[in-house]
């Protein structure tokens, strides 16, 4: 796989946090490579804002270490965060100052050289959409345009890697399409994880996702693996055939009852499409088909057996 | 070295636009402006209707100069907490302190910023004050060593404020805690010094303890007086130099554990 060579961006290993004596986060190990885009997923209150604050910096983990573009985090933070732009929870800005003095002073923090300081300053606003509002404070802007503000202070130094948590939450609907949209742009030239407890901002814009519950990593799997795997289909008959005559026929793995007469067929995906050959067979045979449903096991699917009850018993054989 | 000194200027930089485009800082410059002047003003009624004050050992520059200072102090002492509870406390509150954490910027850096940003804006208070003073210049002689000795004991005493306060500011991230703790721990020192004043002196082991002269030497207050005095002695610098750097270096530690220990 890619993301396991050598010259990996950014790399955690065996990420451990304790707070107030409970651990809350375990052995997390995280590999980015360029261009990649690393969805955190999770419900909330499972560690993904502890997560990206210590492969941010801002909090340091009790066990494990990070390594970002070669240095390490904690020996050699300056070098390290260089690398890095990072938008918290909240975005970190100062409400009282204007969008082009909050910038210039992001810049400025970041080392950006004073020739280079406005050019860099009208990118990152050019990104974000920015532009008509570089003279008003950013308390008279609203939470969609604040939002666009806290990760245009995380680009302005064009970092490698850029750690977006939650980005889209508390957006109107419109504001969220703008968002999700921007992120998809910066994926082209920077490394991005962005944290979400919803669905479909990661499904939208991440080439890997990574499912974390209770502080564990449950899933971690590139985005196309997840895309229309295992499918299955759901069948119905009014004279039903027993559970391993369905069974015998061709492409299909497993068979599991419903209700009286409804089953749920799981098929082999590399086999051949099975359902002609399966209604003319019910036809054949006389049962009476009624039903015949193609199934997917979603994304969503496995969000949800994975982040609901116990997640121990799913753990190790979903880790790829 | 000058990469911590060129963000140590970004960051003060930062702070003191901050400051003057947040109605506070202007309040509050107004409000000592006032105050002062009041004093200054009553003072010189004062002289004008009993001159008979004035004398060999007590001039103009010692009366009006060094009274109105010490009425300075007395201002700080309120103001201070008000101004360095908004550099991490408040930070820490509104989340902003994370762009700072997240920065290649070294704590010291942090700290050493935000001190020469509040020391900067003080600066301008000390300027403004000082205009009043200087400005009999203009109809009598003053002794311009016990006025400029007094000027430079007033910035040695904001900057011991605003070390202690930054201090306070960096343990918690309630703002109003910070301020109170700060505004607590100065008048401390400010009792420190009214206690030099009593001549107590417990026996411990046979040998006598002067409290009074422990409490003199330890008090920020003390020290500024014999500046305001016009005794410029080298010793009474050093002694707020240790003061400033001694609380400037448990701040940066504080910050840098915050990583660690996030503050709750």
């Amino acid at each position: 796989m890619a993301h396991e060579e050598h010259s990996d961006l950014l790399r955690a290993q065996g990420l451990c946090r304790d707070y107030a004596g409970s651990r809350v986060v375990h052995d997390v190990e995280i590999s980015l490579a360029g261009g990649d885009v690393l969805g955190v997923l999770g419900p909330n209150g499972a560690g993904k804002t502890t997560i990206l604050r210590m492969l941010a910096g801002t909090l340091a983990p009790s066990a494990g270490r990070i390594c970002i573009a070669g240095a390490d985090l904690r020996e050699n933070p300056i070098a390290a965060k260089r690398h890095i732009g990072y938008l918290p929870e909240r975005p970190p800005v100062y409400s009282e100052l204007t969008v082009d003095e909050y910038l210039g002073f992001c810049a400025r923090l970041h080392g950006i050289v004073r020739a280079k300081q406005r050019a860099a300053i009208a990118a990152a606003k050019a990104d974000c959409e920015l532009e008509a509002v570089g003279k008003r404070p950013i308390s008279h802007l609203s939470k969609g345009f604040q939002q666009r503000v806290g990760i245009a202070q995380a680009i302005v130094h064009r970092p490698d890697v850029l750690i977006l948590d939650e980005p889209t939450a508390g957006l109107d609907p419109n504001q969220l399409r703008g968002v999700r949209a921007l992120i998809a742009r910066l994926a082209a030239d920077h490394s991005v994880i962005v944290s979400s407890h919803i669905l479909p901002e990661i499904q939208a814009v991440a080439s890997r996702v990574m499912i974390v519950n209770a502080g564990r990593i449950v899933l971690d799997a590139p985005m196309t693996d997840l895309d229309g795997q295992a499918t299955a289909l759901e069948v119905g008959f009014a004279a039903s055939p027993d559970a391993a005559t369905l069974g015998e026929q061709s492409g299909v793995t497993s068979v599991e009852a419903i209700s009286p007469g409804r089953w749920l067929l799981t098929l082999d995906p590399t086999h051949a499409d099975i359902r002609v050959a399966l209604a003319e067979r019910a036809a054949a045979d006389g049962w009476q088909l009624n039903l015949l449903s193609p199934r997917s096991v979603t994304l969503e699917d496995r969000f949800l057996r994975l982040t609901s009850g116990d997640s121990s018993d799913c753990m190790p054989d979903e880790t790829p | 070295m000058s990469h911590t000194l060129s963000m140590t200027a970004a960051i003060a930089r930062h702070e003191l636009t901050r400051l003057f485009v947040s109605p506070l800082a202007w309040t509050l410059l107004a409000i000592t402006q006032f105050l002062t002047a009041l004093l200054f003003v009553m003072s010189l009624t004062d002289i004008t209707l009993n001159p008979q004050h004035l004398n060999a050992y007590d001039g103009v520059s010692e009366l009006v100069g060094a009274g109105m200072l010490r009425f300075v102090t007395l201002v700080l002492l309120l103001v201070v907490p008000l101004l360095t509870m908004r550099m991490f406390a408040e930070e820490r509150k509104t989340g902003s302190i994370e762009l700072l954490l997240a920065a290649p910027v070294t704590p010291s850096a942090i700290v050493l910023g935000k001190f020469v940003g509040l020391m900067g804006y003080l600066s301008l208070m000390l300027v403004l004050i000082a205009a009043m003073p200087l400005s009999l210049w203009l109809f009598t002689p003053l002794d311009m060593g016990v006025i400029a000795s007094g000027l430079i004991g007033l910035w040695l005493v904001m900057a011991g404020f605003v070390a202690i306060g930054l201090f306070a500011s960096a343990l918690t991230r309630e703002p109003t805690l910070a301020a109170i703790s700060s505004l607590g721990a100065l008048l401390a020192l400010w009792l420190l010094y009214a206690l030099s004043a009593i001549d107590w002196q417990p026996v411990l082991f046979g040998t006598p303890i002067k409290v009074g002269d422990f409490a003199r030497h330890l008090s920020l207050i003390s020290h500024d007086n014999a500046l305001l005095h016009g005794m410029f002695s080298s010793a009474d610098v050093l002694y707020f130099l240790i003061f400033v750097i001694a609380f400037l270096a448990l701040t940066v530690v504080r910050i840098d554990a915050d990583r660690d220990w996030p503050c709750v």
